[in-house]
C-alpha cells in the first residue's frame, strides 16, 4: 500500500480564503507557476484558431490602427479638425498612438473576453484559472508585436530615425497594458456576471479614445486638458510615445505614480478574480 | 484523518438559487462578503434559495469505489463540484488528498477548428498533464481512442463519439489518487464503453473513485460502496451496493395497472397464492424454491374463436427476467372457449432472485394462421417479492445446481 502521508491535502470550506492570507499568497503563486505550461498552450491555440479561420489572417491586427490613421490624417489635411503640430510627421503621430491606445484596449478586454469564452471549461475543469489571464496577457502582446511591424514600415517611410530612449519602450507598453489589465481583471468578476459590463466597457472606451491624447496632442487649457490631466492614460501613453519618437518625457512623473497605483490595483485584481471564481462558476449555467 | 482515506465529505451543504436576477445578485454579495471575510458557515436560506445538497458525510479509502445515484436533479453533479474544488461548499468541509482527476465532460476545451492532435495537447495541459507527459503519452493516448486516420483532421469534423473517445483517451492517461466521474459513458459505441469501463475499473484499483452513473449495470460492477441521493439529501449511504440500487430504482416504481388490448377480452378476477397464501394489496409473497399459484378468470368475447395466455416477470428497472406461456407449455392454443374461463397456472419452483419483481400478463387472440391480436394487456397486474433465496445474488434467476468436489 502506498503511503498517503505525502500526499498533499486540500480542504474546501464555506470559510473565507482571505482568513488564511499565507496559505492563499502561496496558493497563488504556485498556481502562477503553474499555470505557465497551459496558458502558453491556450495562448497558441487562441491564436492559430484565430487566424486558420480566416482569409486575411493576421491583416487584422493592422487594419484597425490603419484606418484610424486614414480618418485622422484626412480629417486633418482638411483641416476639419486643428490639432497644434505634435513635431512628427501626422501619420507617424497619430499611428503611434492608435497602436498604443488599441493595445491599452485589448488589455482591458483581454480577462473578461478570456474568462467568457473558457465558462465551459471553467466550470467542468480545476485548472489554475491564472493560465486564461496569462493567455489573454499573450494575446495583447501577439497583436501589440505585430502592430510593431506596422510601427517600422511607417517609420522607415518617413524616414525618421529613432532616438535613444528606444529601449525604453518595451517597458513602457508593458505599463500601459499593466494599466489596462488592472481595469480588466477588477471588473472581471462583476462582467462574468452581468454583461452590462461587457457593453459598458466598450462604450467608454470609444468615448474614452477621445477624451486622451491619442490622435491629438496634450491640450495645454480648457476643459479638454483637465480631462486629459485626470486621466490615467494621459500620461503612460505620452510617455511611451515620447520614448519612441521624441527621446523625452514630459510626464514621466505622472507615468511613475500610474504605473505603481497599477500595479498595486492589478495584484488585488488578481485576488479578487481568485476568490470570486467559485462563486461564479456556481453561478454560471453549467 | 486517518491514513489511507483520500476523500473525506463532513456535512456538506450547498444552496441554489433559483431565479436568475436574485442567483445573479447573491453571487455578488457572496464575492463582497468573502473579500471582507465575513463567509463561513452559512445556515439559512435566503429568499428562493434552496438545498441542493444538503448534510452529505462520506470517507473514501484507496482502491474504493463510490456509486453516486440518485434521480435527476438529486445534487450528484453539485456535489462532484464541490469535491472537485469547482465551487464551494456552504456548509461543512471536505478534505482531498493528493492528484485529483475529474472526467467530467470529456473533451472541454478542444478547439473545433485545431485538429485532433494539436487539441491532445491543449486538452491534456488544461487536466494537468506536462508537455512531456503528453509526448510520452501520445501513442496510447491515440491506440486507445482509435482515431489515427483523423488525427490531423479539426475537430469539428469528427462525430460526437469520436470526439468522446479522445477526449476520454487524454483523461484516462491521469494517474490520478482520487478520480471524479460524471456519466461519461453514456456516448460512445458498446465497444468504446466496455473499453472505457475496463480502464476505469483499472484506474480504481490504485485511486479512490467516485462514479456518477444512471447505468446501475455499471455501477453495481464498479462500486464497492454507494451513496444513493434524492433532493440533496442523503437516501442511502453503504456498503450494500444492491441495497442502494433497488431503492433507487423505488423512484421510479411504476405500480400502476395499464391495461391495453382490444378489449374482447376482460379480465374478472386474478389471484396469486403460494402454499395456502394469497396476495395482499397486490403483493405476493413467496420464498424461493416454493410454487407459484396463478388463478385468473377471464371473460371472452364470442368472436373469439382460439386465444394464448403469456405471463411475464420485470424486474425494478423494468427489465423482463422471466416469462411463461400457454402455448409453450401445452404446445397449442385454447379452444372450445365458454364465456368466462378459469385459467389455473402452476409455476413450480420460484427461480427468481431475492427481490420484487412485478407481473404482466397478455391475452393473443388467434385467428388462423396468424400471430393474432392483443385481446388484452394487464402490465403491472400483480407484485411478487421473492425472499429467502441466495443473498449474494447478481443476475435475476438462481439456476439450481449440483456440486461435487472431488
Amino acid at each position: 500500500m502506498m503511503s498517503n502521508l505525502a500526499l498533499k491535502e486540500t480542504v474546501y470550506s464555506p470559510d473565507s480564503q482571505l482568513r488564511n492570507p499565507r496559505l492563499l499568497v502561496r496558493e497563488m503563486l504556485a498556481d502562477l507557476m503553474a499555470s505557465r505550461g497551459l496558458a502558453w498552450r491556450l495562448f497558441v491555440r487562441n491564436i492559430s484558431a484565430q487566424y486558420r479561420q480566416s482569409l486575411l489572417g493576421y491583416l487584422w491586427a493592422f487594419l484597425p490602427p490603419l484606418f484610424t490613421m486614414a480618418v485622422w490624417v484626412f480629417l486633418n489635411e482638411q483641416n476639419i479638425i486643428n490639432v497644434e503640430d505634435p513635431g512628427i510627421p501626422d501619420p507617424v503621430f497619430v499611428l503611434t498612438g492608435t497602436v498604443l491606445w488599441q493595445t491599452f484596449v485589448d488589455a482591458i478586454n483581454s480577462p473578461l473576453k478570456v474568462v467568457n469564452e473558457s465558462r465551459g471549461m471553467l466550470a467542468k475543469i480545476n485548472f489554475p484559472r491564472e493560465a486564461l489571464i496569462l493567455a489573454g496577457l499573450g494575446e495583447v502582446l501577439f497583436n501589440f508585436a505585430i502592430r510593431v511591424l506596422l510601427l517600422v514600415a511607417i517609420f522607415t517611410w518617413f524616414q525618421i530615425a529613432v532616438p535613444a530612449t528606444v529601449p525604453l519602450v518595451l517597458p513602457g507598453v508593458l505599463a500601459l497594458i499593466t494599466l489596462g489589465l488592472m481595469f480588466g481583471i477588477l471588473l472581471t468578476p462583476l462582467g462574468v456576471l452581468y454583461s452590462d459590463i461587457g457593453r459598458g466597457i466598450s462604450i467608454i472606451t470609444g468615448f474614452w479614445f477621445f477624451l486622451t491624447p491619442v490622435v491629438y496632442p496634450m491640450p495645454k487649457s480648457g476643459i479638454a486638458a483637465e480631462f486629459a490631466q485626470l486621466n490615467p492614460v494621459t500620461p503612460v501613453l505620452i510617455t511611451v510615445r515620447e520614448w519612441l519618437t521624441l527621446g523625452r518625457a514630459s510626464q514621466l512623473t505622472g507615468f511613475w505614480i500610474v504605473s505603481t497605483v497599477s500595479v498595486v490595483f492589478l495584484l488585488f485584481g488578481w485576488l479578487l478574480y481568485r476568490i470570486a471564481m467559485p462563486h461564479l462558476i456556481a453561478r454560471m449555467s453549467a | 484523518m486517518s491514513n489511507d482515506v483520500l476523500i473525506k465529505v463532513d456535512n456538506v451543504s450547498k444552496k441554489f438559487c433559483r431565479t436568475l436576477k436574485r442567483s445573479l445578485w447573491y453571487g455578488v454579495k457572496d464575492v463582497v462578503g468573502e473579500v471582507f471575510c465575513r463567509a463561513g458557515n452559512q445556515d439559512d436560506l435566503r429568499t428562493g434559495e434552496f438545498w441542493s445538497v444538503k448534510d452529505v458525510s462520506f470517507e473514501l479509502k484507496r482502491g474504493e469505489c463510490l456509486g453516486l445515484i440518485g434521480p435527476n436533479g438529486a445534487g450528484k453533479s453539485t456535489l462532484l463540484k464541490m469535491l472537485n474544488g469547482l465551487i464551494k461548499p456552504d456548509r461543512g468541509e471536505i478534505r482531498m488528498r493528493g492528484r485529483v482527476g475529474a472526467l467530467i465532460e470529456l473533451g472541454a476545451g478542444f478547439n473545433p477548428i485545431l485538429t485532433g492532435r494539436e487539441n491532445i495537447y491543449v486538452n491534456g495541459s488544461v487536466l494537468g498533464l506536462r508537455k512531456k507527459e503528453i509526448d510520452r503519452k501520445l501513442e496510447a493516448i491515440i491506440e486507445f481512442a482509435e482515431i489515427e486516420d483523423a488525427l490531423d483532421t479539426p475537430v469539428q469534423n469528427y462525430s460526437s463519439g469520436m470526439k468522446v473517445r479522445l477526449g476520454f483517451a487524454i483523461a484516462a492517461q491521469m494517474e490520478p489518487d482520487v478520480l471524479l466521474i460524471d456519466e461519461v459513458l453514456a456516448v460512445g459505441d458498446a465497444g468504446f464503453q466496455m473499453k472505457c469501463f475496463n480502464k476505469i475499473n483499472e484506474i480504481s484499483q490504485k485511486a479512490a473513485v467516485i462514479f456518477v452513473s444512471h447505468s446501475m449495470h455499471y455501477v453495481g460492477r464498479i462500486s464497492s460502496d454507494v451513496l444513493l441521493m434524492g433532493g440533496g439529501l442523503t437516501v442511502y449511504s453503504g456498503k450494500s451496493v444492491q441495497e442502494g440500487i433497488s431503492r433507487y430504482f423505488e423512484n421510479f416504481q411504476n405500480k400502476q395497472l395499464l391495461i391495453s388490448g382490444s378489449g374482447k377480452a376482460k379480465l374478472e378476477h386474478l389471484q396469486l397464492s403460494t402454499n395456502g397464501n394469497c396476495d395482499a394489496d397486490d403483493l405476493l409473497e413467496i420464498d424461493y424454491g416454493d410454487d407459484l399459484q396463478v388463478q385468473m378468470q377471464l371473460s371472452i368475447d364470442n368472436s373469439v374463436k382460439q386465444f394464448r395466455v403469456s405471463l411475464a416477470f420485470f424486474d425494478r428497472t423494468m427489465q423482463i427476467v422471466a416469462e411463461c406461456s400457454s402455448l409453450a407449455a401445452t404446445g397449442k392454443h385454447f379452444s372450445d372457449l365458454q364465456d368466462m374461463c378459469l385459467l389455473q397456472i402452476v409455476i413450480p419452483k420460484m427461480l427468481l432472485s431475492n427481490g420484487v419483481y412485478s407481473v404482466t400478463f397478455s391475452v393473443t387472440g388467434v385467428d388462423g394462421n396468424d400471430w393474432g391480436e392483443v385481446l388484452l394487456r394487464c402490465q403491472n397486474a400483480k407484485q411478487i417479492k421473492v425472499m429467502g433465496g441466495f443473498p449474494m445474488a447478481f443476475a435475476p434467476v438462481q439456476l439450481p445446481s449440483n456440486w461435487l468436489l472431488n
